[in-house]
């Protein structure tokens, strides 16, 4: 792969983006028939394997040409805003459920209660309902539940969170600072409470479960609440394990204190699944 | 199109460049990835054109003829999706690919591999929703929108039309960021923002609205599927959701999504016009600010698809207004590409025919739309045809005219050969007429009271049916003209000059034709 120096750097030929393509097609056909109850599910692992398998070698090229010093700073713009603008796409992914939410909380339960328009629905249809949060709707779907309030776990782990923001931000300033030690202590911190917020965040869910009676189908609550929590739990463990990846690099010495797009990107998201995590504690857990 | 003998000499950093299918699996180049999306593009055209063809067989007489009511449902959803994520999106992002780089001046676009990935999903997402065609229950019979409950009584499809989807969005938003990254950090020095082209800088716009609605919808088909398979209830009355919500965040989505299709198509019309009016584009700073006006008035004005479901009435009012003030900027556009023209020098190539008809026919298109932003009106014409008019209207003499535009402007740009001006024209006049006699008479059906999506009707409706009909036949079959042309073009034809045109204004027209496989290695200077 010839490269000019000072040149804009353009990869010539991957095989990456048809093995992803492959990847994600034998992984969406397989979880597609798994849905449907038919045996023909597994693919999907195969599918999932190809998508991991394509992550790690792209990713490897990708730092080969790094490490080899063929990225110019304008090539650096490019992945930074690439990267920014992921983090917007993420963001308004998460903006689809929290409207969810609020257009339930103000909106769908008070007009099934009765309120304004919804005065007939109510009377002919939900008659004897009456709007509250927090609700699994006017046929108890779900049956009886128990919410959860804001105490308790989930403050424990937004602390946890709120803390791992902190000692990422440490790692961050001993990496420009080149203090190697304190780098790989704080940024092993970050990724290791990361793991405590989800296992904490697992063990919540087998308590709502097992004694709460609070579960993905206890209505329009259990609904919003999981799959909130649980969205972001699967990025907190994506950001998890980026963290231990770039870590991982940390030890091997990748990262120069001028040079370092990858930590950045994964600190940023980090952040992001940080701040999804307060409107998460503010508007699920607590009001 | 563009083939490896037209490397220029200097370049002998890929001598070992692959060649065959190889060579398209593994490209990172922006003009082989924009060729393969204009072909993918042109393919699903053909195939949600047959679907097409379906419907309107059907509805040639009143009664049932052909296919099986079910069966009509399935071609009326199906027809949509693809001529949407298929067909029109996927062509946009193929002259994206092509001219974004040529026109700012760049060596490519600023993620290569991602760009091939993004196409690269694409033949794999559709086949995953065509194959619903032939699975237990058939392809989703919905209609576009997905709506529950009546999404939820589709069968074996509802996973693979779902995951699909998220397919085409993943392809969607990787596409988009690119061209965001590539527009905000690859222009060449001296390429101020206010320098660039407008098909550049609609298409900048189009990207964000990309980056903004696209995880939209995908949480909103995300909703569905756990609604169906893991028994949540966000939109089941009965736990405390509500079917409406599924329709604010699908629209949140579907509005923005009209004017992906259509700001692309803004921008190859403000290209065209002034090159064969022979004038600068006049207003070219307003036409930037009328298309950022467009896009941000797009995300507040989504509830006018919803005016009959329920409302209350300060809702409604306020997307009313909010709907009628796009026609502001709009009519700024309309007024700008007609004071362009105004005493220029003019004359008709095929390019131009197509931005005439465009600007004509959106126009109606668009007054349309603005009679069903009335509320009390719209009552009326709500799931009539009336509303089939209007989006077709605005999609096809708007939208796929301006590709079609596009295609014949740049065609030499790409092969270095010139299309065949008299079949060009032929093309054109057949298109145009088919366009009219397809759907101008479905206004008149809408306002009589003929609803959409129906593959029966009564008979005081069958006049206008079958000219419909017959004119959908003529579209559709004169579109097998433009692939002859096209492929004509890439096979031979007359030599075209860097400039192909008379003195057009752009960083696309310095440059050889056919465009070298590689182009602006060194950066322009822009004065
Ligand atoms: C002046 C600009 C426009 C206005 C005021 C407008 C207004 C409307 C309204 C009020 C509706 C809902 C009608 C109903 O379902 O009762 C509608 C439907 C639609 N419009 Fe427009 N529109 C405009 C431009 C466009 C453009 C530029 C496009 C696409 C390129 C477009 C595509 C559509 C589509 C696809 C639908 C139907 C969606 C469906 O129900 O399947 N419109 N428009
Ligand atoms: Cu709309």
């Amino acid at each position: 792969m010839a490269h000019a120096p000072g040149k804009y750097y353009v990869p010539h030929g991957s095989w990456w983006p048809i093995v992803g393509s492959i990847g994600l097609f034998v992984l969406m056909l397989g979880a597609a028939n798994a849905l449907n109850g038919s045996g023909f599910g597994w693919p999907a692992f195969v599918g999932l394997g190809i998508v991991l398998f394509m992550f790690f070698g792209w990713f490897r090229d990708v730092i080969r040409e790094s490490v080899a010093g063929y990225y110019s700073a304008q090539v650096d713009r490019s992945f930074r805003q690439g990267m920014i603008w992921f983090i917007f796409s993420e963001v308004m992914f998460f903006a689809a459920f929290f409207g969810a939410l609020f257009y339930a909380r103000t909106l769908a339960v008070p007009w099934l209660g009765g309120e304004g328009v919804g005065f007939f629905t109510n009377l002919l249809l939900w008659d004897g309902f009456e709007a509250g949060w927090p609700t699994d709707g006017p046929a108890n779907v779900g049956g009886e539940f128990t919410p959860i309030g804001p105490l308790g776990l989930p403050a424990i782990n937004t602390a946890i969170l709120l803390t791992s923001g902190v000692t990422l931000t440490i790692a961050h300033h001993a990496l420009r600072d080149g203090k190697r030690a304190t780098l790989l202590g704080f940024l092993g911190a970050t990724w290791l409470l990361g793991f405590i917020f989800l296992g904490l965040q697992a063990y919540e869910y087998v308590e709502l479960y097992r004694d709460y009676n609070l579960r993905l189908d206890t209505g329009i609550y259990g609904s919003t609440f999981f799959m909130l929590t649980g969205f972001h739990g699967f990025h907190v463990a994506l950001g998890a394990l980026m963290l231990v990846v770039v870590w991982l690099r940390c030890v091997k010495g990748h990262f120069t204190p001028k040079q370092h797009f990858a930590f950045e990107a994964t600190a940023w998201y980090w952040h992001f699944v940080d701040v999804v995590w307060l409107g998460l504690y503010l508007f699920v857990y607590w009001f | 199109m563009s083939t490896t003998a037209t490397h220029a000499p200097a370049h002998d950093d890929h001598h070992n460049a692959p060649t065959g299918i190889v060579r398209w699996l593994t490209t990172t180049n922006h003009k082989d990835i924009g060729t393969m999306y204009l072909l993918f593009a042109l393919l699903m055209f053909f195939v949600g054109g047959a679907m097409a063809l379906i419907i309107r067989l059907e509805l040639f007489q009143p009664g049932l003829q052909y296919v099986q009511p079910e069966f009509f449902n399935q071609m009326t959803t199906m027809h949509a999706l693809i001529m949407i994520f298929g067909a029109v999106m996927p062509a946009f992002v193929g002259l994206a690919n092509w001219m974004i780089p040529l026109q700012i001046g760049a060596p490519d676009m600023a993620l290569p591999r991602m760009n091939n990935f993004s196409f690269w999903i694409l033949p794999f997402a559709f086949t995953l929703l065509l194959s619903t065609l032939f699975m237990p229950g058939g392809a989703p019979a919905s209609g576009w929108t997905l709506y529950p409950p009546l999404v939820q009584q589709t069968g074996d499809a509802l996973p693979f039309v779902i995951l699909a989807i998220h397919l085409m969005g993943i392809s969607s938003i990787m596409g988009a960021i690119n061209v965001v990254v590539t527009i905000m950090n690859m222009r060449a020095p001296g390429m101020t923002l206010l320098k660039m082209p407008l098909f550049t800088w609609t298409w900048l716009i189009t990207a964000y609205l990309l980056i903004a609605v696209m995880p939209v919808l995908a949480g909103a088909v995300t909703m569905l599927l756990t609604d169906q398979f893991f028994g949540t209830t966000f939109f089941h009355a009965a736990g405390g959701g509500d079917p409406v919500m599924y329709q604010h965040i699908f629209w949140f989505f579907g509005h923005p999504e009209v004017y992906i299709m259509i700001l692309p198509a803004f921008g190859i019309i403000s290209e065209i016009i002034p090159t064969f009016a022979r004038k600068p584009l006049f207003g070219y700073d307003a036409m930037v600010y009328a298309t950022a006006s467009i896009a941000f008035l797009s995300f507040i004005v989504w509830a006018h698809h919803m005016f009959t479901v329920g409302m209350p009435l300060a809702g409604q009012l306020f997307f009313m207004f909010a709907t009628m003030l796009i026609a502001v900027p709009t009519g700024v556009k309309v007024f700008n590409w007609t004071a362009t023209m105004w005493r220029g020098a003019m004359s008709f190539e095929t390019p131009m025919l197509f931005a005439i008809a465009f600007l004509f026919l959106f126009t109606i298109g668009g007054f349309s739309g603005l009679m069903l932003s009335i509320v009390p009106a719209d009552y009326q014409y709500h799931d009539s045809y009336f509303v089939v008019a209007h989006f077709h209207y605005v999609l096809v003499p708007g939208a796929v005219f301006a590709i079609m535009a596009g295609v014949y402007y740049w065609l030499p740009k790409w092969t270095g050969h010139m299309y065949d001006e008299t079949l060009g024209k032929i093309h054109f006049w057949l298109s145009v007429i088919g366009v009219n006699v397809t759907f101008f008479p479905q206004h008149f059906l809408g306002l009589a009271g003929m609803p959409r999506r129906i593959p029966d009707y009564a008979t005081q409706f069958a006049n206008f049916n079958m000219m419909s009909s017959i004119g959908a036949f003529i579209f559709g079959l004169s579109q097998l003209m433009f692939v002859y042309i096209i492929f004509k073009a890439i096979r031979g034809g007359a030599k075209a000059t860097a400039e192909v045109w008379d003195s057009p204004k752009g960083l696309e027209w310095t440059v050889p034709s056919p465009a070298p496989h590689h182009t602006f290695d060194e950066a322009p200077q822009v004065k």
